[in-house]
């Protein structure tokens, strides 16, 4: 198990140097003059060509990543072309926001996917056909289209909630909760309707196998039979695609933070990418791409336990 | 080409692994298919894991219009044989001589020319048809292949399914319209469709019933009558090989240990193995299997409980 | 392979056709995605009004004069938008699902079909490309390739290539080892015409129901990106428009409603369309398998059968008869009024070929039975208490220590995800009340009782770490736990070696013999039976045939289909003569 998770980490690692180095040449090709972008179509030449010098971009694409990576690897990212922000602090004030979203969806869509799904494939019958149109529509509906449905109707019309705004967990947690309730809401349909239909297609899957039967023979409540074999069996494929869905939670936090103000790193994407500010652009990919692989890793590990074939082979 | 009275007088050649026992008695320049001591070896699981040995120097020869039933347990290697015969498992030593010819890691162009001499008849009728072709346009395959005309190649289909006796609309159906039987029949068929010299039967009736058994076994000795074709039947079912083989051998981990007539082996079998195979299948007849479990404890049980 | 053999293949393809005609879900769907690209499509005909003329004094103008969806925030016509804008997101979303299909087609069939390094590069890309959130992706390309909506498509297209790449190397993998491909092989075909015939064929469905996901996805995606505002700003397109509508939630919420329907709808006729596809092309199972399973009642008088006379006191079965109930809601029985008695330390042998009811009979005697069938008639008294229509609680009851159950197939039939020592001891401790140190004893002394070394190492081993023989074991070692009055072993040797199953012979004829077990032997083999059986039942197409003692029955049965049986038996079969040389001349 241990060399197990050292194999995987290595290879994010891997996955990790090939992504930055390829994104940082990328994003180099049209950079050409940032220094005049910077000071505007008046300002004299020299003092342009200062700039780019001063931010390196006088020197190859090779040179300059080596140097972003080597100050990368000791912590530090840079600073924007832009605004001079430090870019790693400026994404640890936002990271908490985006955080708190994608940890609450992730919990919100486990627990109702495993009880929605559950059920379905356990009792079938109506219960069963009413999870698969809740996932039909789900997938149907454009994810940002369901955002917007909701901010219309429980934070305009209703009023229930604030259609805008963020109040930190640490100020107030009424109020944070009252902020992120909305968004959460709105990222968790369309990831409830994916893994419920995994979660219930899986129960159906591992209750039709012959161990399942046999355990039954042997005078085992069939309650037990489903609690402690068959949801166990059924998790590992469950698991992968609340997995996959954590993943695309990321581009989905970029639409939801906008429509709901939140200063999380979403919002920071589009602002900065919008502009061509390559260390803010590279910290934000770097953190994407760290982000995936803990959970990638997260997740195999939870498979492994569960799962002895996948761990000893 | 001679008789095998003169044959069993000459000296003779042993395998070169050593393991020679009545393989000795096909003489090389009769055999059609002489396979000598050949290796197979998978990559192990796991990362750096030694390689997985399945086949350890195995040596057969198989005249023209012969059966050589192959019989041996899950694991033995027995389907590797076949497979590396028909160039789909690697070959990683020794020689396979086909006609004189060596066929051992032939080139794709020499294999495809090959497969109008070798063909194959699989074990499972289900997985061994594709469900999304027609029984036609399968039959049709091997015709095409060898670049017969479409037109041409409709005849000699209809012809087929008369050779296997099924009715000729068969080929405006799907494979899933029939039983196992049938679609074994259907396997047979397109493995006769270039007449072969040598058709490899991998486990051909052992997903069938019974009944069905017998007759696909009836039906491919009445070809091998008629049309003078060879197979190398390779089968778990000793009693199975020893009613549609002339010739046996066992393989028990990789390595043939004994071989011979159908008859002497399945009534003198030399070796112990061979002993335990014969006696560990039932016979349907209650007071001789009594008789039969007695002597397997004595032999193999003697120390336990 | 240009010219099909069989002289056509039509009569499949219309039969896949008239599904679809038939499917109402397809045909709306497909309705609704037709028009929806017509009005797009026929956008200059259907309005005379441009989408950027826009007239401020017309902002927020309600419909009417011709404009009839009204005006938007900066006074142009929003039904002109509406079909524009159309192009644009359709357009766009097309392009998308083009560059992923050319990309991602042909690297999953050659990554599937030849595997190697190549399959192992592209995966690795692939594995990649899926960890990136496209959304982050496609903003960070937008900083490099700039605003441009239909560059911006062609990244999405790469995107989502990888959903291609992974259905086409998944499916193309799965066949590679398949029978029929090997077969291909040895007829000589070429790789290129074993990919076009058989390969095709098979992907062809898959691909063409995820072309309709992808396409909603790509919709979707690109319908956000134009909201965030960093699409092309001048060019209309649905998710613009809904930006625009957005800033002025608070003043006219209803400018959200058309392209937000005009989104729903066509997403939603895609995804609804793929799902109708799969029902209608995937469908390729309904039909069973001819001859696997009889259909109608074999209307045979058995010549010899048990029932009549008292019921046996272990098992009695009497007028049982089984029925499945179909997909398309009819049922059809399976079994047809049997009749079987076990007596209590009495080996009965059910024998018959495959598809004879044998199995259904048994699971019918546990209470079992797969989902959609049922017990349609009959009684099923087992130690006095009767099964049919039974409480669940009191088959629990019943199962374990009354009756067991030692399965066909040992590595399916034990969890994966639990140790030998698991499977052991939990019924032992839910069923007899052990403590976990009481089962634990026991379940080792069970291990030793069915002749495994080293039970130890055994208890703690999960099942893929054992050999099939001594999984059979643990199986056995499982049923007989709770001390059964019953066992019923469902071709209990079929999946093993021939000295596999010799061995598991003998322990089952111990066990039996020191439990006084009676025991209800499922099998097609009569070796097996005259090896263990007191009695024997013939099945034939869910009837019994003829019931009685084994030696009488194997010597001289008198139903002919017995004798059709015993005469397939091969063990008297004489051994084939000697090879003799053919005449030269007759090749």
């Amino acid at each position: 198990m241990t060399s197990f998770i050292l194999r995987r980490a290595a290879s994010g690692l891997l996955l990790l140097l090939v992504i930055s180095a390829l994104s940082y040449v990328l994003l180099s090709i049209p950079n050409a003059d940032v220094g005049r972008q910077l000071l505007g179509p008046h300002a004299a030449q020299e003092l342009v060509d200062a700039r780019n010098s001063a931010l390196g971009l006088d020197q190859p694409v090779a040179v300059r990543y080596l140097d972003w990576l080597s100050s990368a690897l000791r912590g530090d990212l840079g600073t924007s072309w832009f605004t001079n922000a430090d870019v790693a602090q400026a994404m640890g004030n936002r990271l908490p926001v985006t955080l708190s979203l994608m940890v609450g969806v992730t919990v919100v869509t486990a627990v109702a996917s495993f009880v929605l799904g559950a059920w379905a494939g356990v009792r079938r019958g109506a219960v069963d056909r009413a999870v698969q149109v809740i996932g039909v529509v789900g997938y149907a509906l454009p994810g940002f289209l369901v955002m917007l449905v909701i901010v219309l109707v429980f934070g305009v019309q209703l009023r229930w909630f604030p259609a805008i705004g963020y109040v930190p967990l640490s100020e107030s947690f009424s109020g944070w909760l009252s902020t992120v309730t909305l968004p959460i809401l709105s990222l968790s349909v369309a990831a409830i309707a994916g893994v419920s239909q995994q979660v219930r297609s899986s129960i159906i899957e591992v209750m039709g196998r012959d161990y399942v039967r046999t355990l039954r023979a042997r005078g085992l409540p069939a309650s037990r039979v489903v609690f402690r074999h068959v949801l166990r069996n059924a998790a590992t494929p469950a698991l992968t695609v609340l997995g996959m869905q954590f993943v695309g939670l990321l581009g989905g936090a970029v639409l939801v933070e906008q429509i709901f103000g939140l200063p999380g790193i979403g919002a920071m994407t589009v602002q900065y990418t919008t502009r061509g500010d390559v260390p803010v652009i590279m910290g934000l990919v770097m953190m994407t791409v760290v982000v995936v692989i803990v959970i990638n890793l997260f997740v195999d590990i939870l498979v492994g336990w569960l799962n002895p074939k996948a761990r000893t082979s | 080409m001679t008789g095998t009275s003169q044959g069993e007088q000459l000296p003779t050649v042993f395998p070169p692994d050593g393991t020679g026992t009545a393989e000795e008695r096909v003489r090389a320049r009769d055999a059609l298919l002489d396979v000598r001591d050949l290796r197979v070896s998978f990559p192990g699981r796991g990362w750096r894991a030694p390689r997985v040995e399945v086949l350890d120097g195995v040596s057969l020869r198989i005249r023209p219009g012969e059966t050589l039933g192959l019989v041996g347990e899950s694991g033995s290697g027995k389907s590797t044989i076949g497979r590396a015969i028909l160039g789909l498992a690697p070959v990683a030593g020794g020689t396979i001589t086909f006609d004189g010819e060596r066929v051992d890691n032939a080139s794709r162009r020499r294999r495809r020319a090959l497969s109008r001499d070798v063909q194959v008849v699989f074990q499972d009728p289900y997985t061994s048809l594709n469900p999304s072709l027609l029984i036609g346009d399968t039959l049709a395959e091997p015709l095409l292949a060898q670049g017969v005309s479409a037109r041409e190649a409709r005849g000699t289909v209809a012809d087929l399914l008369d050779r296997v006796a099924l009715p000729r609309d068969t080929v405006h159906r799907l494979p899933r319209e029939f039983s196992g039987g049938q679609r074994q029949r259907v396997a047979i068929a397109r493995a006769l469709a270039v007449s072969p010299r040598l058709i490899v039967c991998d486990e051909p009736v052992s997903a069938l019933d019974l009944t069905t058994q017998r007759t696909v076994m009836d039906l491919l000795t009445d070809i091998q009558e008629r049309t003078g074709v060879a197979y190398l039947f390779v089968s778990h079912d000793l009693s199975v090989v020893r009613a549609v083989s002339h010739r046996v051998a066992v393989i028990h981990r990789g390595a043939i240990v004994e071989s011979g007539e159908a008859d002497m082996i399945t009534r003198r079998p030399g070796h112990p193995y061979t002993r335990r195979l014969l006696l560990s299948a039932p016979v349907a007849d209650p007071d001789r299997q009594r008789e039969r479990r007695a002597e397997y404890e004595r032999r193999f049980h003697a120390g336990a409980s | 392979m240009s010219a099909p053999v069989a002289a056509s293949t039509a009569p499949r393809r219309s039969g896949t056709a008239r599904r679809f005609l038939t499917n109402p879900q397809a045909m709306l769907s497909l309705l609704v995605l037709m028009v929806i690209a017509g009005l797009v499509v026929f956008a200059p005909l259907i309005t005379q009004h441009s989408p950027t003329t826009a007239e401020l004094r017309n902002a927020f103008g309600p419909p009417g004069g011709g404009h009839l969806l009204g005006f938007d925030s900066a006074g142009r016509d929003v039904w002109a938008r509406l079909l524009y804008g159309g192009r644009n997101t359709l357009g766009g979303a097309a392009l998308a699902v083009a560059v992923a299909l050319v990309i991602g087609v042909p690297s999953g069939l050659a990554a599937g079909y030849h595997g190697g390094w190549f399959d192992s590069l592209a995966s690795w890309w692939v594995n990649m490309i899926m960890a990136l959130p496209a959304m982050v992706v496609l903003l960070a390309s937008r900083a490099v390739l700039g605003p441009t909506v239909w560059v911006l498509m062609v990244v999405l297209g790469v995107l989502v290539a990888p959903s291609f790449f992974r259905l086409v190397r998944g499916t193309v993998a799965g066949m590679r080892g398949e029978l029929y491909v090997d077969a291909a092989r040895v007829f000589g075909l070429r790789d290129s015409r074993i990919i076009a015939r058989h390969v095709l064929a098979v992907v062809r469905a898959p691909i063409i129901i995820q072309v309709a996901l992808v396409a909603g996805m790509a919709i979707g995606l690109q319908a956000g990106l134009e909201f965030l505002g960093i699409g092309s700003g001048s060019l209309p397109t649905w998710g613009a428009m809904l930006n625009e509508a957005f800033t002025n939630i608070h003043r006219e919420p209803l400018l959200m409603l058309w392209p937000g329907l005009a989104l729903g709808v066509t997403s939603a006729a895609l995804v609804l369309l793929a799902s109708a596809l799969r029902d209608v092309l995937e469908d390729r199972g309904t039909a069973p398998a001819t001859g696997r399973r009889a259909r109608r009642a074999a209307a045979v008088p058995p010549t010899e059968r048990d029932g009549v006379g008292e019921r046996a006191d272990l098992l009695s079965v009497r007028d049982l008869a089984v029925a499945y109930t179909l997909a398309d809601g009819t049922s059809t029985e399976v079994v047809h009024g049997v009749d079987l008695d076990v007596r209590r330390g009495e080996v009965l042998g059910l024998v018959g070929q495959s598809g004879s009811g044998k199995t259904q009979t048994a699971f019918s005697v546990l209470g079992l039975l797969p989902e959609g069938g049922r017990v349609s008639r009959g009684s099923v008294l087992l130690d006095g208490t009767e099964v049919v229509g039974a409480a669940e609680r009191t088959l629990r009851g019943l199962r374990g220590d009354t009756v067991a159950y030692v399965p066909q197939e040992p590595m399916s039939n034990l969890d994966p995800a639990f140790t030998v020592g698991d499977h052991l001891t939990e019924p032992l401790r839910t069923k007899l009340g052990l403590s976990r140190a009481q089962a634990r004893e026991r379940a080792l002394d069970l291990l030793q009782q069915v002749e495994i070394p080293d039970p130890a190492r055994v208890m703690a081993s999960y099942p893929h770490q054992i050999s099939g023989g001594m999984a059979q074991r643990v199986l056995i070692a499982g049923a007989v736990s709770c001390d059964p009055d019953l066992l019923i072993a469902d071709e209990p040797t079929t999946a093993l070696d021939v000295t596999v199953q010799a061995e598991v012979l003998a322990l089952l004829r111990r066990l039996q013999a020191e439990r006084g077990m009676g025991v209800l032997l499922v099998t097609h083999n009569l070796g097996v039976v005259a090896d263990l059986c007191d009695r024997v039942a013939v099945m034939r197409e869910g009837g019994i045939v003829e019931v009685g003692a084994t030696a009488d029955l194997l010597t001289s049965p008198r139903d002919p289909y017995t004798r059709e049986l015993l005469d397939a038996v091969l063990d008297d079969a004489p051994a084939r003569a000697p090879w003799r040389p053919r005449e030269v001349g007759t090749r």
